[in-house]
């Protein structure tokens, strides 16, 4: 959207922004490596060549120049986050289909780099989930216990799909507890029995989501993204959760949970700070970032979905226009209106 | 009568310059709703062109003794009481298909498709010509609609003509990818048609602009009809 002056340049190029943000990426990947299972690393590299033939088949259909898109680096950060928001164990074309999708329908349809409307890879990721319901919600319960090859062999399709692999995200195992269950359940008895869940959110998954936050703050202090979204997301997600959770807590999960468990840390940090397809202004970003983490927390608690982390994004990106148009800070020297 | 003339322009019109779904784009809600296979779509437009068709003829006969001021609540009784008949019609003959169809068949009456022809050709043309311009506007729906509907089965289920039993018993689907196709269910949903859709209007666009470009580039043709403006 458009911005009222003074209007600072900072001297950094869209591909340093992008490297940038995979090296913030690093400490979440780690983590999800090594507990939960080398696994990732195979969808990244899939999610990445996707990516990349797909960027450069549009770029050649559209008559741009292949070298300077290519090597922006943005279509390897969407991968990124399309294969850090899918199952780990999800079948290679399920993977490459979303990100093909983002690149072709969600970038490239819409103008490219900077135009599109929504989040490529939240678009990938709420397309897949609606046309592959059961793919989308196999994930493994508490690390896998496998071989790297045995991994690679059930992604690609070599290997059986086993039902044992399949198991719930904490949120689902949580919502599930409580929906079959009679009224009686605990939550805080059901965190601290069941094996799927650890010290304060999933087993495992819980770390990984801290390598998230080590990473955002990383990009806040290099400034490649403000505080006002991440704060705000992670706030509201606090303030409805935390009040439904003093409510009632034997129904509700701490706020605690919430943060550290699906993609609500990738969410604050990596996905609702897109500077493309969220708001610009402050007063914008702080709505933006508030609207999300609260529809996040909705659709999460009380939807279908296993997580509502991208349903919640995607439909801020549509409202991000008309906030940006009514929180126009006043131009430079002069009063605001109100 | 009809002249060669004016049955062309109709004809074109209907199949492709003024095509209901890709160029007028109305009529999207059984369009969204009904295509899930192509059978679906044929049938809808079948009785989509019965409505017109009729429609159109009835009007057209009329429009000479309907007061200018009152004639769309005219039109609509019309409409309706045809559109009364072709669902009874599926009700009696085609129930199963009837079933799945449900609601999109009587709801051929508030079809904009139907009503605007209605109000922009039969009544203002004779009857002949208006029941051309009814069934080849159907016909465009007709094609695009199986098309649509064609393409959303085989995305969403690997597929071709699912459900034709219900008009002919004896005929079976077609399977065109292996059964252990998991399905493309987004194709099935209305995202999916809606996605489909802008990409048909895409084609649609591109292949008037080349034609367009085409005919610039040619030299002008020697005009048949010199003289005349």
């Amino acid at each position: 959207m458009f911005a009222p002056a003074p209007y600072f340049l900072k001297d950094v190029s869209v591909s340093q922004v992008m490297i940038q943000v995979c090296i913030a990426l690093i400490p979440g990947i780690a983590a999800y490596a090594w507990l939960i299972g080398p696994a990732i690393l195979v969808q990244l590299v899939i999610a990445s060549l996707a990516a990349l033939l797909a960027e450069s088949a549009m770029l050649k259909i559209r008559g741009k120049p292949q070298a300077l898109f290519l090597s922006d680096g943005s279509a390897i950060v969407t991968a990124w986050l399309i294969a850090l928001t899918f199952p780990p164990l999800a079948p290679w074309w399920l993977v490459a289909l979303g990100t093909v999708f983002a690149i072709v329908v969600a970038k490239h349809l819409y103008g490219g780099l900077g135009q599109n409307p929504f989040n490529p890879a939240m678009i990938a990721f709420a397309v897949c989930i609606v046309a592959f319901p059961a793919l989308m919600s196999q994930w493994p319960s508490v690390g896998l216990q496998m071989s790297l090859l045995d991994q690679m062999n059930i992604i690609l399709g070599l290997a059986p799909r086993v039902d044992a692999l399949a198991g719930a995200t904490p949120l689902d195992a949580l919502k599930t507890a409580l929906k079959l269950s009679d009224s009686n359940v605990d939550i805080a008895q059901l965190l601290a029995n069941q094996d799927i869940f650890g010290n304060f959110a999933g087993r495992g998954w819980e770390w990984v989501a801290g390598g998230y936050l080590l990473g955002g703050l990383w990009m806040w202090q290099r400034k490649l993204i403000t505080w006002h979204v991440p704060v705000a997301f992670i706030g509201a997600l606090v303030v409805i959760s935390g009040a439904l959770w003093l409510y009632n807590p034997a129904q509700f999960a701490n706020p605690l949970f919430h943060l550290f468990s699906g993609g609500a840390m990738i969410g604050a940090f990596f996905i609702a700070t897109d500077p493309v397809s969220g708001c610009t202004t402050p007063r914008g970003k702080l709505i933006f970032g508030a609207g999300a983490g609260l529809l996040a927390y909705i659709i999460r608690v009380f939807g279908g979905y296993p997580d509502g982390v991208a349903f919640a994004v995607l439909l801020m990106n549509l409202c991000a226009p008309l906030i940006d148009l009514l929180t126009q800070p006043p131009i430079f020297g002069m009063k605001n209106k109100a | 009568m009809i002249t060669r003339d004016e049955f062309k322009t109709i004809a074109g019109n209907g199949i492709w310059k003024q095509n209901t779904s890709i160029a007028q784009i109305l009529g999207l809600c059984p369009l969204l709703a009904v295509t899930t296979n192509a059978v679906n779509g044929i049938m809808l437009s079948l009785a989509t062109i019965l409505v017109m068709a009729l429609s159109n003829v009835a009007v057209a006969s009329l429009r000479n003794f309907i007061p200018h001021e009152i004639r769309i609540p005219v039109f609509i009784l019309i409409v309706a009481a045809l559109v009364t008949v072709v669902d009874l019609l599926f009700n009696a003959n085609l129930h199963e298909l009837y079933l799945v169809l449900g609601i999109f068949i009587p709801l051929i009456v508030t079809n904009c498709i139907v009503l605007a022809r209605v109000e922009a050709f039969a009544a203002k043309n004779p009857p002949l010509q208006s029941t051309f311009d009814g069934i080849f506007m159907g016909v465009g729906m007709l094609w695009t609609l199986a098309l649509l509907g064609g393409m959303r089965e085989l995305l969403g289920n690997g597929t071709l003509f699912g459900g034709i039993d219900m008009v002919f018993p004896s005929l079976q689907p077609i399977q065109l990818l292996p059964e252990s196709y998991p399905g493309f269910l987004l194709a099935l949903l209305p995202p999916g048609a809606f996605i489909l859709l802008g990409c048909m209007i895409a084609w649609k666009n591109w292949m008037d602009a080349r034609a367009a470009a085409r005919a610039q580039a040619k030299p002008p043709a020697p005009v048949a009809t010199a003289g005349a403006h």
